[in-house]
């Protein structure tokens, strides 16, 4: 079933890599965003450098912008190979629908995790002592909120009229949902109706998760969230299936 | 006679309330080249789709190999070849790993350094896509149709867009596939195209066959006049002419005349009489009617409206 899927999931990286702006908005974006956000606000607790405690969780967000990301671009690569007729070419092959697209979603998910890294990597050097977390239920808690958000990318690629509007369409989706995801005020204070669409939006899910393993708490106290991420994988898979347009 | 490679009777298929194939039978032969013609949006490409099992007809059926292009599509895919219309590659993919993808896919492919080598692409093995001229691009997709040596090989629209020079590149390649035994059907709407390569064509028009046949025949049973059309300066040619060939035959503008008729021999006859009424002539063409003009007789307009 999966036949192929390495090779064309290896082309498919280099593919990506060759276009340098497109790697450079993967990677670079976050890095940049992380390292002005934390100057300026702190990243966690109060500090010497910053004695007030920031309004919201710097690396949970930055960590929900890599997930989104993620999706945006699937969404408009998605989108550009349908308008192309590339995925119709792919389609005629042997190789199976789903193997088609599950290449891309692996290179999502690698280039988060390498987005992840890298982030690591500037909190050691640019803020000592902020990355003392578990890093290893982060990278999981992240890996499965990216991959619960790809799959509503996918449903999003579905109604995408052409290429040109994929990003804007996109984005019009998933940055309201980055908004009501609970990172920056509780959810709360919303009224009921509006309270019960946020639960149906995988983003406050994977702040919950993401934020409850930052400050520690084991999983145990989140598999609710974790749970729900995986029900809306469940139902954002389902329902691309029967919605999923290739051409 | 061997039993036809491709049966196709009363398929039809609508989109909506928007009707592409209404009725379409055929049959098609091992080791042929064969066309189907007519304008766009005329059922080619859906015909051609449900044949290879990307799409799923309303009604009708439809055997290739032997096989069921749905039920048995993995089978078939190993089989055949398919060429989609307009349809592209990634931009920066390169042409060795385009070529190596697919051969992955494969359980039986040919020598990819080979099959590069006969479409000309040797030099481009490590171009991007994206860089390959609208010629080179459609021998990739050649290649890559034929990547795994199938026995039947789907081109659609394989030369539009493209100049005389990359079209008769790529006429080259088809007539060699059928050397090396392959069924090859393919959809034009370039009359041209079809005359010079196809051994045998549908036209359809509306979703409908509405007529199937070598071009030749085609010609010969719908379009049997022949012209020729020659300058002379000689005082009266004209009416010389009209008492000898009956004066519906002879169409004059100035020094120039157009003799019509049927039959094999009309043109050595009017060689003949030319010769005998001792006519100066300054220019003498035949003019032979096309698949085109069947089609202009068929169809009641040209295939460009």
């Amino acid at each position: 079933m999966f036949k192929g899927l390495w090779k064309l999931t290896w082309i498919e990286t280099k593919v990506f890599m060759r276009e340098p702006m497109g790697v450079f908005a993967t990677l670079g974006i976050p890095l940049v965003l992380f390292i002005v956000l934390g100057r300026i606000l702190g990243t966690g607790q109060a500090s010497a450098a910053a004695p007030v405690p920031p309004p919201f969780n710097v690396p949970v967000l930055v960590a929900l912008i890599i997930a989104v990301s993620a999706v945006i671009s699937l969404v408009a690569i998605i989108s550009i190979y349908r308008e192309a007729g590339i995925l119709k070419r792919l389609r005629a092959t042997p190789l199976s629908p789903v193997t088609i697209l599950s290449a891309q979603v692996v290179i999502k998910l690698v280039f988060t995790l390498i987005s992840l890294a890298l982030l690591v990597l500037a909190g050691r050097r640019f803020f000592p002592g902020a990355m003392d977390v578990n890093l290893a239920s982060f990278t999981v808690a992240l890996l499965l909120s990216t991959l619960s958000i790809l799959s509503l990318g996918f449903v999003i690629a579905s109604v995408v009229p052409t290429a040109r509007f994929a990003q804007p369409i996109a984005a019009a989706f998933l940055y309201p949902m980055i908004v009501l995801s609970g990172l920056f005020f509780p959810l709360d204070q919303l009224p009921q109706a509006l309270w019960v669409l946020t639960q149906l939006f995988p983003t406050t899910h994977a702040v919950s998760l993401m934020h409850g393993v930052w400050e520690g708490s084991g999983w145990g106290a989140h598999w609710g969230s974790a749970l729900a991420l995986l029900a809306l994988l469940g139902v954002c898979s389902g329902v691309s299936t029967r919605v999923f347009r290739w051409e | 006679m061997p039993p036809p490679v491709i049966v196709v009777s009363h398929l039809a298929k609508s989109y909506g309330s928007t009707v592409a194939v209404a009725d379409v039978s055929m049959e098609i032969d091992q080791g042929e080249i064969f066309g189907l013609i007519g304008p766009n949006g005329a059922g080619k490409t859906t015909t051609m789709e449900c044949v290879e099992g990307h799409r799923r007809p309303d009604r009708g059926e439809i055997t290739v190999l032997g096989l069921h292009p749905i039920r048995d599509a993995s089978a078939l895919r190993q089989r055949i070849g398919v060429q989609h219309q307009e349809a592209q590659l990634q931009k920066r993919i390169k042409v060795w790993e385009a070529i190596d993808l697919w051969s992955a896919l494969y359980s039986r492919t040919v020598d990819t350094d080979d099959l590069l080598g006969r479409l000309g692409l040797e030099a481009k093995r490590n171009a991007w896509f994206m860089t390959l001229s609208g010629g080179q691009k459609q021998r990739l997709f050649v290649a890559l149709a034929l990547i795994h040596d199938p026995e039947v090989v789907f081109l659609d629209e394989l030369t539009t867009g493209l100049d005389p020079q990359a079209r008769h590149a790529i006429w080259g390649l088809v007539t060699d596939i059928r050397e090396r035994g392959k069924t090859v059907v393919l959809s034009t709407h370039l009359m041209e195209e079809a005359e010079r390569l196809c051994d045998r064509v549908a036209i359809i028009e509306h979703g409908r066959v509405i007529e199937i046949g070598p071009p030749g025949d085609l010609v010969d049973k719908h379009c049997p006049e022949r012209r020729v059309v020659f300058t002379s300066e000689t005082v009266g040619v004209a009416d010389r002419l009209r008492s000898v060939l009956g004066a519906h035959t002879v169409e004059s503008e100035g020094t120039t005349h157009t003799l019509r008729g049927e039959g094999e021999d009309f043109v050595t006859e009017v060689i003949h009489l030319v010769a005998r009424e001792e006519v100066r002539v300054r220019g003498f063409r035949t003019e032979e009617p096309t698949l085109e003009d069947v089609f202009l007789k068929l169809t009641g307009h040209g295939i460009r409206d």
